[in-house]
C-alpha cells in the first residue's frame, strides 16, 4: 500500500512541479509573443531583488506577478456565497492537475513507477481525461454564480453552454484515434504512432483540426473567449476575483491548456516519439514538451490576431459545423482504415472532408461577404 | 473558419410592459466599463443576452463648457474647444474659428487656408485610424489592430507637435489664420508621411476587411436606414454609411475645399460593417486631398489682419465643419461686447448617439458594444 503511494507520488509530484513552473514560463512567453505581434517590447527587465542585475529579459515577471497576487487583498463581494466563492478556483485547478498525470509523459527517473501505475490503473486514460476535465464547467459556473455579479453570471452561463457544446466534437474527434488504435490507453496510442503519426493521415488531420478548435473553446481561448470577453462582460466569471484566488483561476486555465494540448500531442503527434529517442530515452520528455509548446504558440498567435465570435455564432459553429464534420470524419476514418491503400484513401478522404467543410461553411455564411462601395463626386 | 450569421435581429417579441419585465436582467454597463469609450453608462435590460431596452446615461464628464465660454473673451475659449473631441482638436478649432470669422470679416491668407485643410485632413486620419482600432478592440481583437493604428497615429501627432507645440490639445487656429507657421521641413515630413500612409492602409485592409469573423460579427448588425438617420439628425460617416450623400466639405465647401477633387464613399446597408468600411475608404480620400494641398501650398503669411480686440457687433452666426465624427457646429450670439452672449456647440457625437437604443434592441449584448463602437463617440464632446 505504502509502496504504491510512493510510486504514485514519484510519478505525479514531478509532473505537477514541472507544469507549474512551465506555467510561469508560459505567461512570460504569452506576454512576450503578444507584445511582438503588437509592435511592443513586452516585459524586458525585472530586477533580481537586492541586486542591480536587471538583464533578465523579463523572465522574473511571473515571479513578480505571483508575489503581487499573494499580497493583494482578497475581496469577496458583499452578499456573495463565501464558501462557493472559495471553492470555485480550487475546483478549477484540481481537475487540470489531475489530468496532467494521465498524459504519457515519460519521466526518465520515474520509469519504474510509471510502469506499475499506468499498467495497473490507467488503461482508460483518454476516457478518464474527458471525465475529469468536464468538472471544469462546474467550477466556472460556480464562480459565476457565487460572485453575485451580473457580469459573472453572464460569463458563467456562457461558459456552461460553450463547454458542454464543444465537448462533443472534442470527444468525437478523439474517438477516431481510439478507433484506429483500439485502445483507450495513452501509452498504447503513443506506441501505435511510433512510425507514423496520425496527423499524417487524412482523417487524422481533419480530426486534429476539429480537436484543436474544440480545445480552444474548451479552454476559453480566443476566438472563443466569450466567458471572459473583456469588452463585453469585463472578465466574465472571474470579475469578482482578486489576489490569490484569481491566480488559482489563472493557473488552472493554463494547466488545462497544457493538459488538452498534451492530449492533442498524444492523439495526433505521436506523444514523445521523435528523432533520436531510441538512442536517448530522456529525449522523449523533451519532445513531448516541445510539441505542446508548438501548439501553445499557435494558440497565443491566434489570440493576438482574431476577433471574438458572438454567442449564437459560437453555438451554431459547434452544432452545425463541427459536429456533422466530426461524425462524417468517423465514417471516413472507418473506410480509410478498412481500405488501407494510401494512394486511394488520401485523395478520397481529403475530397470528402474538404467538400463537407466547404459546404457546411457555405450553408452558414449566407448574406455575408465582402462588399463594394459607391462614391459620390 | 465559418460562422452562422443572423440575417436580421432574432425573431424576438419585444415586451414593453413593466409587469412583464420582472424576468429581465438589468445590467448597468458603465460608467466604468472597458468598452464604453469613457465615462458613459448604458442601462441595459436583458432577456438572456438579448437587449430588450437600453437607456444611455451620460453627463459624467460635464464641465460647463458652454457657460464658461460665455464668461470669457472670444479667443480665450479657443483652447477649450480642443477638449471637446480630444481626438480632433484641429477640427474643433476650425469650426470655432469659422463661426467667429463670420462675426467679424477677417480674410484668411492663402497659406493659412491650405494649412487648415492639411491639419483637418491629418486629424481625420488620426480619428479614423484610432476609431477602427477601438472598434476592433470592441470586437474582441485584443488590441493588436489598435496598436497598429496607434503607431500611425503617433507619427501624425508628432507632426502636430512640431507645428503647434502640443500633440493633442493643439490650439493652433486663430481668427483670421493660424497661430504660427509650420517649422522648416515640416511640409516635407508631412509629404513623406502621406506617401507612406497608403501602405499602412493596404496592410490594414488586407488584414481586417475580409476577415470572416469581422464580416459575421458586423454585417446586418445595427442597421440604420437612411430615412431614420435623417430623421434623427445623424451626420458624418454614420450618415453616409446609410447611403445618404451629405458631406459638408462638398455641401458648404468651407475654406478652400472646392479646389480639391475627392470623392465621398457611400454605404448601402447602414450596418456596422458599412460604418467601419466608410471610414477606411474616407482615409484614402483624405490622402488625396492632402496630396493636392501639399502640392499646391503657397508661401506667405499665415495670419491675416485680425483686430487686436475681437469685439463684434451684435449678430447671430453658425459655423460648421465636417469633423471626422459628423457636423460640428458653433452657434454664437454676439451682443457687441468682447464676450459671446450665447455660445452653443452642436456636438456630432451626442446627436449620433441618440439612435443607440433603436440600433441595439433585439441584438445581443455583445452586439450592443460593437454598435456603440461603430457610432464613434468621444465623451468629451457628448458631455461638454
Amino acid at each position: 500500500m505504502i509502496d504504491t503511494l510512493i510510486h504514485i507520488l514519484a510519478l505525479t509530484a514531478p509532473v505537477a512541479m514541472i507544469f507549474a513552473s512551465l506555467f510561469a514560463f508560459t505567461t512570460w512567453l504569452e506576454r512576450k509573443i503578444l507584445a511582438r505581434i503588437q509592435n511592443r517590447i513586452g516585459p524586458n527587465y525585472i530586477n533580481i531583488p537586492f541586486t542591480k542585475f536587471r538583464k533578465t529579459f523579463g523572465l522574473l515577471q511571473p515571479a513578480a506577478d505571483g508575489f503581487k497576487m499573494l499580497v493583494k487583498e482578497d475581496i469577496v463581494p458583499h452578499g456573495a456565497d463565501r464558501f462557493l466563492h472559495l471553492l470555485a478556483p480550487i475546483l478549477a485547478l484540481v481537475p487540470a492537475m489531475m489530468v496532467l498525470c494521465l498524459l504519457p509523459f515519460d519521466l526518465p527517473f520515474a520509469n519504474e513507477s510509471m510502469k506499475r501505475i499506468h499498467a495497473a490503473a490507467l488503461d482508460n486514460a483518454v476516457l478518464l481525461f474527458f471525465g475529469i476535465t468536464s468538472i471544469n464547467t462546474l467550477a466556472v459556473f460556480m464562480a459565476g454564480w457565487a460572485s453575485r455579479n451580473k457580469y459573472s453570471l453572464l460569463g458563467g452561463m456562457r461558459a456552461v453552454a460553450q463547454m458542454v457544446s464543444y465537448e462533443i466534437p472534442l470527444v468525437l474527434s478523439a474517438a477516431v484515434v481510439i478507433m484506429a488504435v483500439g485502445s483507450l490507453s495513452a501509452q498504447k496510442i503513443v506506441a501505435a504512432q511510433s512510425t507514423h503519426w496520425f496527423i499524417f493521415t487524412p482523417w487524422g488531420l481533419a480530426a486534429f483540426f476539429i480537436f484543436f478548435i474544440a480545445s480552444l473553446a474548451e479552454t476559453n481561448r480566443s476566438p472563443f473567449d466569450l466567458p471572459e470577453a473583456e469588452s463585453e462582460i469585463i472578465a466574465g466569471y472571474f470579475t469578482e476575483y482578486s489576489g490569490f484566488k484569481f491566480a488559482l483561476f489563472f493557473l488552472g486555465e493554463y494547466l488545462s491548456i497544457f493538459a488538452i494540448n498534451g492530449l492533442a500531442v498524444t492523439l495526433f503527434f505521436g506523444g514523445g516519439n521523435g528523432p533520436w529517442v531510441q538512442a536517448h530515452p530522456w529525449l522523449s520528455c523533451v519532445w513531448f514538451l516541445a510539441k505542446i509548446f508548438g501548439l501553445i504558440f499557435i494558440i497565443i498567435w491566434l489570440r493576438g490576431t482574431v476577433p471574438r465570435l458572438r454567442v449564437d455564432q459560437l453555438m451554431a459553429f459547434a452544432w452545425k459545423f463541427l459536429m456533422p464534420l466530426s461524425i462524417l470524419n468517423l465514417f471516413v476514418a472507418a473506410v480509410a482504415l478498412k481500405v488501407q491503400q494510401p494512394w486511394l484513401t488520401w485523395p478520397l478522404c481529403a475530397l470528402v472532408l474538404y467538400a463537407a467543410a466547404h459546404g457546411l461553411s457555405r450553408l452558414q455564411q449566407k448574406n455575408v461577404g465582402p462588399r463594394t462601395y459607391q462614391y459620390a463626386e | 473558419m465559418s460562422t452562422a450569421a443572423p440575417i436580421a435581429a432574432p425573431p424576438y417579441k419585444l415586451v414593453r410592459h413593466d409587469e412583464a419585465e420582472a424576468g429581465l436582467l438589468e445590467v448597468s454597463m458603465g460608467p466604468h466599463h472597458p468598452s464604453t469609450h469613457g465615462v458613459f453608462r448604458m442601462d441595459v435590460k436583458l432577456d438572456g443576452e438579448t437587449v430588450v431596452r437600453l437607456k444611455p446615461v451620460f453627463g459624467y464628464l460635464h464641465r460647463n463648457h458652454e457657460k464658461l465660454a460665455e464668461g470669457m473673451s472670444y479667443l480665450s475659449s479657443m483652447p477649450f474647444t480642443d477638449r471637446l473631441d480630444y481626438f480632433n482638436s484641429m477640427a474643433n478649432n476650425w469650426a470655432y474659428a469659422l463661426a467667429a470669422e463670420k462675426l467679424v470679416d477677417v480674410p484668411v491668407p492663402e497659406r493659412a487656408q491650405y494649412l487648415r485643410v492639411i491639419m483637418a485632413e491629418l486629424t481625420r486620419l488620426v480619428n479614423h485610424t484610432s476609431l477602427v482600432g477601438f472598434f476592433l478592440n470592441d470586437l474582441g481583437a485584443l488590441g493588436t489592430p489598435l496598436l497598429y493604428a496607434f503607431r500611425e497615429r503617433e507619427r501624425i501627432l508628432d507632426l502636430f507637435e512640431q507645428a503647434s507645440g502640443a500633440r493633442m490639445m493643439c490650439n493652433y487656429f486663430r481668427f483670421g489664420g493660424l497661430r504660427c507657421d509650420v517649422p522648416a521641413g515640416w511640409l516635407d515630413r508631412t509629404r513623406a508621411l502621406v506617401g507612406g500612409f497608403p501602405k499602412f492602409l493596404d496592410e490594414f485592409e488586407k488584414l481586417l476587411c475580409e476577415n470572416e469573423i469581422i464580416l459575421a460579427r458586423t454585417q446586418h448588425v445595427g442597421v440604420l436606414s437612411g430615412a431614420q438617420a435623417i430623421n434623427a439628425g445623424i451626420t458624418g460617416p454614420m450618415l453616409r454609411a446609410s447611403g445618404v450623400n451629405y458631406d459638408l466639405r462638398k455641401v458648404d465647401a468651407y475654406g478652400i475645399y472646392d479646389r480639391f477633387s475627392f470623392r465621398v464613399p457611400l454605404g448601402a446597408a447602414g450596418d456596422c460593417y458599412d460604418r467601419f468600411m466608410i471610414r477606411m475608404l474616407e482615409m484614402r480620400e483624405s490622402l488625396k486631398i492632402l496630396e493636392q494641398a501639399l502640392r499646391d501650398i503657397p508661401e506667405g503669411p499665415v495670419m491675416g489682419n485680425a483686430p487686436r480686440v475681437f469685439k463684434p457687433a451684435a449678430a447671430e452666426v453658425y459655423g460648421r465643419v465636417e469633423s471626422p465624427k459628423g457636423e460640428l457646429g458653433f452657434y454664437l450670439i454676439a451682443d457687441g461686447t468682447t464676450k459671446p452672449y450665447r455660445y452653443r456647440v452642436r456636438p456630432p457625437s451626442l446627436i449620433n448617439l441618440t439612435v443607440l437604443e433603436d440600433l441595439c434592441v433585439g441584438h445581443s449584448i455583445a452586439d450592443a458594444v460593437v454598435i456603440l463602437g461603430s457610432i464613434d463617440i468621444v465623451l468629451g464632446e457628448v458631455d461638454r
